[in-house]
């Protein structure tokens, strides 16, 4: 009844190729967004923000950069936890190398640096293939992390190998560092977040996401009719890892504060990243966020649902949420193989034709 | 439908459910970042079971601390850094007085946090070994002993049975490859330097359930002695490794964290003669366990499977949880109120002061040194013992006292780092 494009008149192009071409989609999500903006911040505590709402918005990025490489490029990938270390240890060397260099162009000159690695280690895909290319990206994951392990230069030659985040601020708000507000580094995120998004997103509907999108599908045929498959994959492997790193960067400085690499970035992390995408709907920015959603929240509402409220033993617990979120992967992908997204796109259709179905 | 009405509950669960535990401000809050699940649990698991077994019984012995009820919250952290911040955050507002996590990884999250909000964070043996300046690190404590006494403890065992000569030897250290594992090298190589052994260096990676290459290395170099900083399933991965190569184990020496019964038992009797250090004692001949016994086993109270009674790490879960209580009530002294607040809890752990007397009076004879925190000194005296493993009886033997460790080397590294700290963090060095 109120989702539906009927008597919604489109005059120019440019409107009827915009994200959201219904109405009640486009005000879903401006009210989405400006809830998340003028309300969230105001009633936010510390708990919301560092257990639930920041490592949720940095696992987005993680995963919107990953569904660009694997959704939508179609190139599997396993070195997510190294770019993200790669991300987190640029960081680091420009936040101590450079005191006075704001925290807001550290984090993104770190995605740039990752950038350059990843198209590095994206060079054998111009020649492999499908598991072959996991492989190696596999390879780069472990390489990055024994890389930052051994090498002193990338955490200053500090005793414990571990890297801490010295106190940034940006227009006078501590972001980084012990006494900062959940307001504040909740917000440095989130601005981070949407603005990430709305670039993917219009990145994907453009020429180079229609590119991405003809090697995927079939890479021969991409490359007859004229895509370059050099650039669509390198272009690919380097914006993805562009968002990886401005994940990784995110994780170590505002988040977490401090890291050591083999226990915050191994390949655990690769696949936490890669189930958030398969889960969330590969090739949807919709997806990334759903994904993350899900991964990231699902266990501390089981925690706190099954220790909090039912008063059971921890490690019962923990066990329990293991196999429950364990049991919702297998589930999701038998009844809804495309994910999240292809659930929510299912119910949009539903919505499109209540409440008269015929 | 189905799936709306799902989600629906989902969102209301996680709208209400972190606020569902209401904070009861009356008790004393002691939060346990306790792991009882990953590859760390076989050493997770005994601990926690004895710092909550404690608190029961002084909850049921004593009627609390000073009157005041004390309420242990459990919170898994599976010694992940990102699950350690969830749990540090969502029992903070309960009113902690003090934090444990039993990682030297969460620590280094929790020391600027800990300094923002003001709850001290006790670190027995483990984490940060330059907290013990308290000059620098003002809520952070690690007494009785840290990492760094542990290594010249090492170095000072192998002088002793070397009749004081240790040059030309060669010492080879198996660490975990993380922050913990990392933290005796320095030490190591400044001890080195002194007494002029050779150091060589074997890293293993987490969880460390492979040191096929390592362990070739060692067999192939035939380094005089080996220590060990490991952790979880590394350690019995090690010493069965040990064992395969017929590396003699009277030579293997592991940090107090690599001495547990846990760690020799899957290796059966080739096990047999592993050292470990300790600071403090073990088995279950201790007058306490008569009291845990009548007031807490009995009662079918015991924490966990209650099959931990006695172990090394209980004992040590127990100690840690017992510092805690005597710190409480040095609070309640000094700031003479039953109801003390992280604050004060944190000046009653650097006016701490444990004598023989003491530890005789709560059932714990001989059960560790007897010390005293300072504003200056929150790292304690140092002092560790080495244990010996008897594969054949099933239990440790303390095989020499608990002796002073290299306080010059250790010292001088120590003020190093933690300047280094204050500068990076713009810290002030002072004793309020």
């Amino acid at each position: 009844m109120l989702y539906r494009e009927v008597g919604d008149f489109k005059t120019t192009y440019r409107a009827d190729g915009q994200t959201f071409p219904i109405a009640f989609d486009r005000w879903r999500y401006y009210v989405v967004l400006a809830f998340a903006f003028l309300v969230v911040p105001f009633i936010i505590n510390d708990y919301w923000a560092n257990a639930i709402l920041m490592p949720f918005l940095i696992y987005a990025i993680a995963a919107i950069g990953l569904n660009i490489l694997t959704g939508y490029c179609g190139q599997v990938s396993l070195g997510t936890g190294g770019f993200m270390a790669v991300g987190a240890y640029s960081c680091y060397k420009l936040m101590t190398g450079f005191p006075d260099l704001n925290i807001l162009f550290c984090v993104l000159l770190s995605g740039v640096v990752t950038a350059l690695v990843g198209m590095l280690f994206g060079l054998p895909s111009l020649r492999i293939k499908g598991f072959y290319l996991a492989v190696a990206t596999l390879a780069a994951q472990f390489f990055l992390v024994w890389l930052f392990n051994k090498v002193a230069w990338f955490y200053n030659y500090s005793a414990s190998g571990q890297i801490n985040a010295p106190e940034r601020t940006l227009f006078g708000y501590k972001i980084t560092g012990a006494e900062t507000s959940a307001p504040v580094t909740y917000l440095f995120c989130l601005v981070l977040v949407v603005v990430l998004a709305i670039i993917a997103r219009n990145l994907t509907r453009g020429h180079l996401g229609r590119s991405w999108m003809a090697i995927r599908d079939m890479d021969i045929a991409a490359e007859i009719i004229g895509v370059n498959p050099l650039k669509a994959k390198l272009t690919a492997f380097g914006i993805s890892s562009f968002y990886i790193g401005v994940a990784g960067a995110l994780l170590f400085s505002v988040y977490l504060g401090a890291v050591e690499v083999g226990e915050v970035f191994g390949i655990q992390k690769s696949f936490l990243v890669l189930f958030m995408v398969i889960i969330g709907g590969l090739g949807s920015i919709f997806g990334s966020f759903a994904g993350a959603a899900f991964m990231v929240l699902l266990p501390v509402l089981l925690k706190n649902v099954l220790v909090g409220t039912l008063g059971w033993p921890t490690d019962i617990a923990t066990h329990l949420e293991f196999a429950i979120v364990g049991l919702l992967i297998i589930v999701f992908l038998i009844l809804e193989p495309h994910g999240l997204a292809q659930l929510w796109r299912v119910i949009k259709e539903k919505l499109r034709l209540w409440p008269f179905p015929h | 439908m189905k799936l709306k009405t799902l989600t629906a509950m989902a969102l209301v669960g996680a709208m209400t459910a972190p606020f569902a535990a209401t904070p009861a401000f009356a008790d004393l809050v002691f939060p346990s970042l306790s792991y009882r699940t990953g590859p760390y649990a076989a050493n997770g698991i005994p601990f926690a079971d004895g710092y909550e077994d404690y608190f029961k019984l002084v909850n049921a012995r004593d009627g609390g601390i000073g009157g005041e009820m004390v309420k242990v919250i459990e919170c898994e952290t599976g010694y992940n850094t990102e699950k350690g911040v969830e749990c540090y955050e969502s029992t903070k507002g309960e009113g902690a007085l003090v934090y444990q996590p039993l990682s030297t990884g969460i620590t280094y999250q929790l020391i600027p946090k800990s300094a923002a909000d003001g709850i001290p964070l006790h670190t027995m043996g483990y984490g940060r070994t330059s907290a013990a300046n308290g000059k620098v690190f003002n809520t952070v404590f690690n007494y009785p002993a840290n990492y760094w006494n542990g290594a010249s403890a090492v170095v000072n065992h192998l002088l002793d049975i070397n009749d004081g000569d240790i040059k030309g030897k060669t010492l080879a250290l198996v660490y975990h490859n993380s922050a913990y594992g990392k933290e005796p090298i320095r030490t190591l190589e400044e001890l080195s330097k002194k007494h002029g052994f050779k150091l060589s260096l074997l890293a293993v990676d987490h969880p460390g359930q492979e040191q096929k290459s390592q362990w070739l290395q060692i067999r192939r170099e035939k380094p005089d002695y080996v220590t060990m900083w490991g952790w979880g399933v590394m350690n019995a991965t090690a010493i069965q490794e040990a064992a395969n190569i017929r590396y003699p184990m009277e030579n293997f020496i592991g940090v107090w964290w690599s001495g547990s019964e846990n760690d020799v038992k899957p290796v059966g009797a080739k096990a047999d003669g592993y050292k470990a250090l300790n600071f403090h004692g073990v088995g279950d001949d201790f007058p306490v366990y008569d009291d845990l016994k009548k007031y807490v086993y009995d009662e079918g109270n015991a924490t966990g499977a209650g099959d931990q009674h006695g172990t090394v790490l209980y004992n040590r879960g127990m100690y840690a949880a017992m510092l805690a209580v005597e710190a409480a009530k040095k609070a309640q002294e000094i700031h003479d109120t039953a109801d003390i607040t992280p604050a004060m809890m944190r000046d009653g752990m650097e006016a701490l002061e444990i004598t023989e007397e003491a530890m005789t009076e709560l059932g714990l004879p001989n059960f560790g040194p007897a010390f005293k925190v300072s504003c200056e000194n929150h790292g304690g005296p140092g002092l560790a013992s080495v244990n010996q493993w008897d594969a054949k009886a099933g239990k440790w033997n303390q095989i020499s006292d608990y002796a002073e460790t290299d306080m010059d080397v250790i010292g001088g590294l120590i003020d190093e780092d933690s300047s280094a700290y204050a500068k990076e963090n713009k810290v002030e060095e002072a004793c309020s």
